[in-house]
């Protein structure tokens, strides 16, 4: 065999290259600077993720196709989601920094490794390889193990730390595993390939297919939080430091979600042997994080399991997708990831105003007086509330509503009808955080608080103007998403259904 | 290829240390303990993936296919290991952290987060 080289087409990867490069740039101003101020290193880290957005954007309309030997895959669904994770670290970045000045958090190396967990969550989404697919997840992984612990002085934020880690870890190892079987079951890392061997239907290498499909969705649910997978997620979401939270509820959900779309996909031919497993966990997922999310008195928990809660609605639409491709496209899936990375982000964002003086509670007794504190937070916080319950003319209801009408389409009136009473239970508990911050603050000395900060107001502008636009142009938004239904751009899969639906009826 | 050992062996092996990783992260304490048992379950992978690459499973490829799919399986092994020696950095980072904060380090302590 000769060593050729493939042809390399940078521009697929540059978003990725640019972003990593930004982290290390920010860590050498780190470096340099001066320790009173995070400045440099934010512009620097900003200007750089503005860049790799332009990177991105630059791609849409050019040729999809892999690159790199098979490695990255340039595709309309990874282009969007590298756009959204590029967004949601940019929101995350912009109220950081007076978060972490009020926390006093002297931990300048939050902006690179923020920036290299969202290249790591990136790479996740435009590949199929699983082998690249495990190196993003463990980029995204490994960086976030250290941010969820990082003010060190706080025994809850290292609680947090080691949950999330040691639980990140073994799943990893489920994933792994999933990959290996898959591999042993095909001969082939690529999803491509696996797809293909999958749908030639060997008899004898079926199960180890399935069996190493069910290892892998059990470590892709771990990492989207999917009940019964989701024990650590309000653990780790409460410990952590509250912009890291806000940056991980919304980055790493929607690179799990990347992964689960393309490994749900390949794995169609055999979706008798998952589909109802996935079905149910659905079900589960939307119900349990709900129904848990009313007995909790800590509002960064709240939004944990209302961020499990969300995960299931999103499932919902990936379901409808792989039950009836040719009526229900991605583009509801991704849409609802939009709203729910704006209306989370900024949610948390509003969250972070509660630290003062290096300390934080987020008990809903701690949001009391924030009204009085903040006007312009609270207005904020109340449309993202409104938009997570579902209220019309916010970007959460259009997601809850499309998605609704897609299981319908798919013929899948349970999962309609789950989602609906959830969407009614979960106003209870949001309705409990906006009461809380009504509430006059009774004991506390007024003078202690900080103002919100300049970024915070852009982000929180940000966020809403985002949650309306994406509600007033939702029909615009899922045109450019261009994710609609219709034949994939992948004929094989299809091609390898209908030959098995052909075996099925011999 | 020369193997009088058959794939079935390894599998079931490797199932078994996986096996064994896995119970051992639920019921055991403390955590360094609980990071070995899950560096024992990484390790079960690479033998899964070894003894793939090497009996090459897939009937009807050419040489060149197999050796192709055989090094995939292969390079995956190294990139498990430097992922699990990544892991391993952060992880005692992490419970260094713990100690010097509680001077003690078991998972039963962790009980601040709780709903």
């Amino acid at each position: 065999m000769d060593p050729t080289i493939p042809q390399i087409d940078w521009s697929t990867v540059m978003p990725v290259v640019i972003v990593v490069l930004t982290g290390v740039a920010a860590l050498f101003v780190e470096m340099f600077s001066p320790r009173r101020n995070n400045n440099a290193i934010v512009g620097v880290s900003l200007a750089g993720l503005a860049i790799a957005g332009g990177y991105v954007v630059k791609q849409f309309g050019m040729a999809d196709g892999p690159t790199f030997g098979g490695f990255i895959l340039r595709d309309q669904l990874g282009l969007v989601l590298q756009l959204l994770l590029i967004g949601v670290c940019f929101v995350a970045f912009l109220f950081s920094e007076g978060y972490l000045r009020e926390k006093r958090i002297a931990f300048a190396e939050f902006y690179p490794l923020a920036l290299w967990s969202t290249s790591g969550a990136m790479l996740m989404v435009t590949t199929t390889n699983m082998l690249e697919l495990f190196l993003g997840l463990e980029v995204l992984s490994i960086a976030l193990y250290c941010l969820a612990g990082m003010s060190r002085q706080e025994s809850k934020s290292e609680e947090s730390a080691l949950k999330y880690f040691l639980l990140g870890a073994f799943a990893s190892a489920f994933f792994l595993m999933g990959i290996a079987y898959l591999y042993g079951s095909s001969g082939s890392l690529d999803l491509a390939g696996i797809g293909t061997a999958i749908a030639s239907g060997k008899s004898g290498l079926q199960p180890m297919a399935v069996f190493g499909l069910g290892m892998l969705l059990v470590g892709i649910a771990f990492k989207a939080a999917f009940v019964p997978f989701h024990q650590w997620t309000p653990d780790v979401y409460q410990g952590a430091p509250t912009n890291v939270t806000g940056f991980m509820a919304a980055a790493s959900k929607i690179a799990a979600f990347g992964a689960l779309i393309r490994v749900l996909d390949a794995a169609v031919p055999i979706q008798a042997n998952w589909f109802p497993a996935m079905y149910w966990i659905c079900i589960l997922t939307m119900t349990v994080g709900n129904l848990a999310a009313v007995v909790q008195k800590d509002v960064k928990r709240v939004l944990g399991y209302s961020s499990i809660a969300n995960a299931g609605y999103v499932l919902v639409a990936v379901l409808a997708h792989i039950k009836a491709p040719d009526k229900v496209g991605l583009g509801t899936a991704v849409y609802f990831l939009l709203a729910y990375a704006l209306m989370t982000l900024g949610s948390f964002a509003v969250v972070s105003l509660a630290a003062k003086g290096g300390k934080e509670g987020t008990r809903f007794s701690d949001m009391h007086g924030l009204w009085k504190r903040a006007p312009f937070a609270v207005t904020c916080l109340i449309v993202f509330l409104a938009s997570l319950i579902g209220v019309p003319f916010t970007g959460g209801f259009v997601g809850k509503l499309l998605i609704f009408s897609d299981a319908l389409a798919a013929g899948m009136p349970l999962l309609a009808i789950v989602l609906a009473v959830n969407s009614v239970i979960s106003v209870y508990y949001y309705l409990g955080i906006m009461q809380a911050t009504f509430v006059d603050d009774e004991g506390a000395v007024k003078t202690s608080h900080a103002k919100p900060g300049l970024g915070l107001n852009i982000a929180l502008l940000a966020c809403v103007v985002g949650v309306f636009w994406v509600a007033i142009g939702a029909d615009g938004v899922r045109a450019t998403l261009g994710l609609s239904a219709g034949p994939k751009p992948v004929s094989a899969q299809t091609e390898s259904t209908t030959l098995v639906a052909r075996g099925q009826a011999e | 290829m020369a193997n009088d050992v058959p794939l079935s062996w390894f599998l079931i092996m490797s199932l078994v240390m996986f096996t064994v990783g896995g119970v051992g992260v639920v019921i055991r304490r403390n955590p360094v303990v609980v990071f070995m048992c899950i560096e024992l379950m990484l390790n079960s992978v690479n033998l899964t993936f070894l003894a793939f690459a090497r009996y090459g499973i897939t009937p009807g490829q050419t040489i060149e296919q197999a050796n192709a799919s055989a090094m995939g399986g292969q390079i995956a092994v190294i990139f498990v290991m430097a992922v699990a020696a990544a892991e391993v950095a952060v992880g005692l980072g992490i419970i260094m952290a713990i100690f010097r904060l509680k001077n003690r380090a078991d998972v039963d302590d962790m009980s601040a987060l709780r709903g």
